[in-house]
């Protein structure tokens, strides 16, 4: 018998998690989608089996082939036990049997290819375009995120009862409306990836923007975007423009990471990061997707972010910014996706490519973000730039009423205190 | 030093908040801590788990019967060799077993020697 000193390898990061994903997409697509809560079951028994066995023998040479293996064999007795009571055809079962049987690599369900393809299958259901939005993003989550209901409602700060109705009411709606784990056809792609890589982009954005205490939960929304994403832009049906330039912005975004938060969990503005804290790896992989997008004359807004996010990547310094390339992107992408934010972005990028003056006046015009937090912080920026501290001084003490994150709380109140300090300095 | 079998009883009662991928593997690698904690000091000379099912033989007539015995909250999962001065520091060493929040049980019991 192998002592236990020999087979314990060290677990990669979030195996259960992963391969919790892989697996139900693997089960389902094989028993079925009205099966899919069976899967789940599956998986949720094959991990407990793999605490069983391992704790006392350590984690074996192949921790994913062991995990499917023992999935792969509960599967059968489950199909055994319910081919009477459920409404699988016995041809149904047969067919089932014997991909579960097979003995020879090159028929195994489990194979590396096999198991992309049908997390991209499963990918596509869970984002089904007669879904409601937010089911979507629970439903990803949880079968292919392999995250629990309690960690998908902590991460949006919802109850775990609303976040378990919408995983049903999306579960409801792939059995009301037959969605089957098969790819999605050719003049369905386009429209349908449109649909998947939006609740990849929210998954992102809530794990990136969110202004969540616990940083653990973000990092991980926005990694299993990321790794979907990646998924997307290696196989060969969705390797789309589109798709590299999501990849490309998730990487240059989340490049900065580490650099976006203080010790005490602070939000650090750009301006301020400390910019040797970015992720050069992230940085040149941002690059290359954003190099690869540029393939094809279409543009999505995913490339005009990214190449927002490029362009900060690139600068060496805040002042080095090249504020005119982002005037220019921010009016292309106001084009593709009109909207406030994107005019208070236009903004400040107006405010440093020409004049402060300029950009307080294009603030000014816009209408619909008068309570907003950042807008006020913005426009009080911009006025202290300009040397008129009241005006600063009203529009931050009006910003700090509005917010009701405490750390943004803090940035406003920081920047409060340096318009005092430098007014003593005057003073004095 | 003398041996001791750390025999684990129940820890099944594993709450609903836990019954997710990431949770599960974090406790699998609090076993891994325990492990290598007892294996660091010198401690640790073997284990294993133990399928929820199996068989009992009675009787001169070597009656046969089937468990299951999965259904008992008292059902052995496994066990540890570890070695330790005396039945009190064999005891210590179970503080770090993880499954007492699933309820579970360690059941300390000194190897007999046999002093010839």
């Amino acid at each position: 018998m192998a002592q236990p000193t020999e087979n314990v390898h060290q677990l990669v990061g979030h195996l259960f998690r992963h391969e919790a994903g892989k697996m139900a997409a693997v089960l389902t697509r094989l028993l079925g989608t009205q099966h899919i809560d069976t899967a789940e079951d599956i998986v949720q028994d094959t991990l407990l089996k793999a605490i069983e066995v391992w704790r006392f023998r350590g984690v074996p040479e192949n921790p994913s082939a062991w995990l499917y293996k023992v999935a792969r064999n509960k599967a059968i007795d489950w199909v055994r036990a319910n081919q009477r009571t459920t409404k699988i055809l016995s041809t149904q079962v047969d067919i089932i049997n014997s991909v579960l049987h097979v003995s020879s690599p090159s028929e195994d369900v489990f194979r590396a290819d096999e198991i992309e393809d049908s997390v991209l299958r499963m990918m596509f259901a869970c984002c089904h375009p007669t879904i409601p939005i937010e089911s979507q993003i629970a439903l990803t989550l949880k079968t292919l995120g392999g995250l629990s209901v309690a960690e998908i409602a902590n991460a949006f700060l919802t109850s775990e009862e609303t976040i378990a109705k919408r995983i049903y009411r999306a579960k409801e709606k792939i059995k009301q409306e037959n969605i089957k784990l098969d790819p999605p056809g050719l003049f369905d792609l386009p429209y349908r990836l449109d649909s998947v890589l939006h609740i990849l982009y929210l998954l992102f954005n809530e794990g990136y923007h969110s202004i969540h205490s616990n940083s653990l939960i973000r990092e991980d929304l926005c990694a299993e975007a990321m790794r979907l994403t990646y998924l997307l832009a290696q196989h060969q049906a969705t390797s789309l423009p589109k798709v590299h330039a999501l990849i490309a912005l998730m990487c240059l975004q989340s490049s900065r990471f580490d650099a976006r938060m203080g010790a005490l969990g602070e939000t650090i503005l750009l301006e301020d990061q400390d910019r040797s804290k970015w992720s050069q790896p992230l940085i040149r992989q941002g690059l290359n997707f954003l190099e690869r997008a540029s393939a094809g004359n279409s543009l999505s807004e995913y490339h005009v972010e990214a190449a927002i996010a490029s362009v900060h990547a690139l600068a060496g310094s805040f002042e080095e910014t090249r504020w005119d390339k982002l005037l220019e992107l921010y009016e292309t992408l106001l084009e593709l996706k009109p909207g406030p934010m994107v005019l208070l972005n236009k903004a400040i990028a107006i405010g440093y490519a020409r004049s402060f003056e300029a950009g307080i006046k294009e603030l000014l015009l816009i209408t619909d973000l008068q309570d907003h937090p950042l807008y006020l912080t913005v426009l009080g920026n911009f006025y202290f730039l300009l040397g008129n501290r009241s005006a600063a001084h009203t529009w931050l003490e009006k910003a700090l009423l509005k917010t009701t994150s405490p750390q943004e709380a803090e940035l406003i109140k920081r920047k409060l205190q340096r318009i005092i300090s430098t007014q003593k300095k005057i003073t004095h | 030093m003398e041996k001791f079998m750390l025999i684990f009883h129940g820890g099944s009662d594993i709450a609903p908040e836990m019954k997710n991928p990431e949770a599960m593997q974090k406790h699998m690698e609090k076993w891994f801590a325990w492990v290598e904690k007892l294996r660091k000091e010198g401690r640790y000379e073997g284990g294993e788990a133990l399928e929820p099912s199996g068989k009992f033989v009675s009787g001169p007539k070597r009656v046969v019967t089937d468990g299951p015995f999965a259904e008992s909250k008292e059902l052995v999962g496994g066990y540890f060799i570890v070695s330790a001065k005396d039945i009190d520091e064999a005891v210590a060493l179970t503080a770090d077993y993880p499954d007492f929040i699933f309820n579970g049980k360690v059941q300390v019991r000194p190897v007999q020697k046999l002093d010839i």
